[in-house]
């Protein structure tokens, strides 16, 4: 029972991650029926960046909480710039193109940014320094969780929380999900598609860059091709819940995170990937639209 | 008529898909406070003439003046703004959105949502009401036609294009929407109503344009179209 409870907790914390990574994946696809496969490698790129951000920051600022406040903000909006400039230069020019070409685009943008990463800071892994968030750890009933676990957790919780009212409650949101169904029509209404494309790169490329931030603070070891196998797991999380789908990509990446601690816990961490794939084409066997995935038929 | 003043001038408009035509060289006007329809077959051209002038595609020639201003060069999503409203054939309604939320959308170029403007749509389509909390997707055909009419209402536009809204409806639904356009135009909305059901149209509209394959043909008030024999054996289904 400890190990099922300690690995819930494990998974849910990593799951988190995924989701968030998940996020942006889904709403990008949303909008453009692209599938972005650069946003690992944003991801990726975010953890480098934030380390450098927080390492200029330790020594010159004392409170650890200011650093890490001041590390999500700087690095959220670069990376958003990054998320911006991609959608200008790879995506765009492509709207109108065959899919295809648009694939390939995004395949070509994932291996610069990586290779990019490679030529900085090096092809050795580079290491989060230990103690920015205190060695917290807190035994729930024979649970064990850490302080680092519980801002993951709260942190991606409250994201998400914002993230769902924004979408669902404002007049932006509801543009957004006009625009994801039918860009023609929500042009009729007056919506500036080109604008809600870009706002959707900026809170997607927001989102990925807390969720690479938590991996550096998290795992502490970030390498320059992690935006590929994070960004696979998010992508898969996002095809359980049913790409396109917001509440899809959250459920998708907590169900994920979890399925690969208790696999770890009760297996081996290395059936993980392979189960995952199981996993993925077990629930497209059952729904092939995901989990959330298109749940209104529309009628014509 | 020439007392009125003209809302829209469209002349010699070209419209092109690639290579081919779909407009060819149109001219025509509306005056204001005016239903004026344009009538065809299946591919005359009709929605690509709605579609250029919403902006959703350029003109290869031609101008469509509004007001004061040059329609031909603004994007699509500045239109609506400046008064002019679409519900487009197909209907087009967010159909995981629920009914409230597409007429808010239509609302989307307004600072704020005018209450007023929404209870009046409410009135006119009381189904609406019933079911606005509802899916758009769940409607029915009618049902979905009322809510296009009632979202590109919501932007209190000063005309109102309408792309087939009787196609496919039921002939009870097809006299309850040409009902309402009836009263949408004794609201003070100018009405560009593009049809093949030319007897309804033309029954409603005080003028007309006849287009085929991407030209206008014939032109005249509703009673002089309605007259004419030429169209009363291609529109009307009467033997000359
Ligand atoms: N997206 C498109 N691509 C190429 N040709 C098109 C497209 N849409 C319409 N057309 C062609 O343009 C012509 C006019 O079409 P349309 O404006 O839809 O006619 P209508 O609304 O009167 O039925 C037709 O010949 C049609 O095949
Ligand atoms: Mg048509």
């Amino acid at each position: 029972m400890d190990i099922f409870l300690q690995q819930l907790v494990n998974g849910l914390t990593i799951g988190s991650i995924y989701a968030l990574v998940a996020l942006g994946y889904t709403m990008v696809y949303g909008v453009l029926k692209l599938i972005n496969f650069a946003h690992g490698d944003l991801v990726a790129l975010s953890a480098y960046i934030g380390l450098v951000i927080m390492m200029q920051l330790i020594g010159v600022v004392s409170s650890k909480a200011v650093i890490i406040i001041a590390v999500f903000i700087f690095t959220a909006i670069i990376i958003s710039i990054f998320g911006v400039l991609l959608e200008r230069m790879a995506y765009r020019p492509l709207r109108k193109a065959p899919r295809l070409s648009a694939v390939v685009s995004a395949l070509g943008a994932s291996l610069l940014i990586e290779n990019g990463i490679m030529l900085i800071w090096g092809p050795m892994p580079k290491i989060f320094p230990a103690s920015i968030v205190p060695n917290i750890n807190w035994n729930v009933g024979g649970v064990y969780i850490s302080l680092m676990q519980l801002l993951v957790l709260v942190i991606s919780l409250i994201l998400m929380i914002i993230l769902y009212f924004f979408v669902n409650q404002t007049k932006l949101g509801a543009a957004m999900r006009a625009s994801a169904i039918d860009q023609d029509a929500a042009r009729l209404m007056g919506i500036n598609v080109d604008k809600i494309i870009v706002t959707t790169f900026i809170i997607g490329s927001s989102l990925g860059s807390v969720g690479g931030l938590f991996i550096g603070m998290y795992y502490r070891g970030i390498y320059f091709n992690m935006g590929w196998i994070y960004g696979l797991n998010a992508f898969v999380a996002a095809i359980i819940g049913g790409i396109g789908n917001i509440p899809g990509a959250m459920l998708g990446g907590m169900l994920l995170g979890v399925f690969n601690a208790f696999i770890s816990g009760y297996l081996s961490s290395s059936w993980a990937l392979a189960l995952t794939y199981v996993l993925l084409i077990v629930i497209m066997i059952f729904r092939p639209t995901g989990i959330l995935g298109e749940r209104v038929a529309e009628k014509v | 008529m020439s007392e009125k003043e003209k809302l829209m001038v469209v002349e010699d408009l070209q419209v092109s898909y690639g290579s081919i035509e779909a407009v060819k060289r149109i001219s025509f006007d509306v005056y204001k406070g005016e239903v004026v329809t344009i009538l065809g077959a299946n591919g005359a051209g009709k929605t690509t003439t709605l579609r250029t002038i919403s902006g959703l595609l350029k003109a290869k020639s031609g101008s469509i003046r509004y007001k004061e201003l040059e329609l031909t060069s603004i994007p699509a999503h500045d239109i609506v703004g400046l008064g002019i409203s679409q519900a487009p054939e197909g209907r087009r309604v967010f159909g995981t959105l629920t009914v409230e939320e597409n007429l808010k959308l239509g609302a989307y170029s307004k600072k704020t949502i005018n209450t007023a403007t929404l209870s009046w749509i409410y009135e006119l389509f009381p189904r609406l009401k019933e079911r606005n909390k509802q899916l758009a997707g769940t409607l029915s055909g009618g049902e979905q036609q009322m809510l296009a009419i009632g979202r590109a209402l919501m932007s209190e536009p000063e005309m109102l294009l309408l792309d087939e809204p009787s196609l496919g409806l039921a002939p009870v639904l097809v006299k309850t929407i040409f009902e309402t356009i009836k009263q949408i135009k004794h609201s003070g909305v100018t009405v560009l109503l593009v049809e093949q059901n030319a007897k309804a149209a033309l029954k409603l509209a005080d003028r007309g344009y006849v287009l085929e394959v991407g030209k206008i043909v014939a032109q005249g008030t509703s009673k002089e179209l309605l007259e004419s024999p030429d169209i009363q054996e291609a529109y009307l289904g009467k033997k000359k």
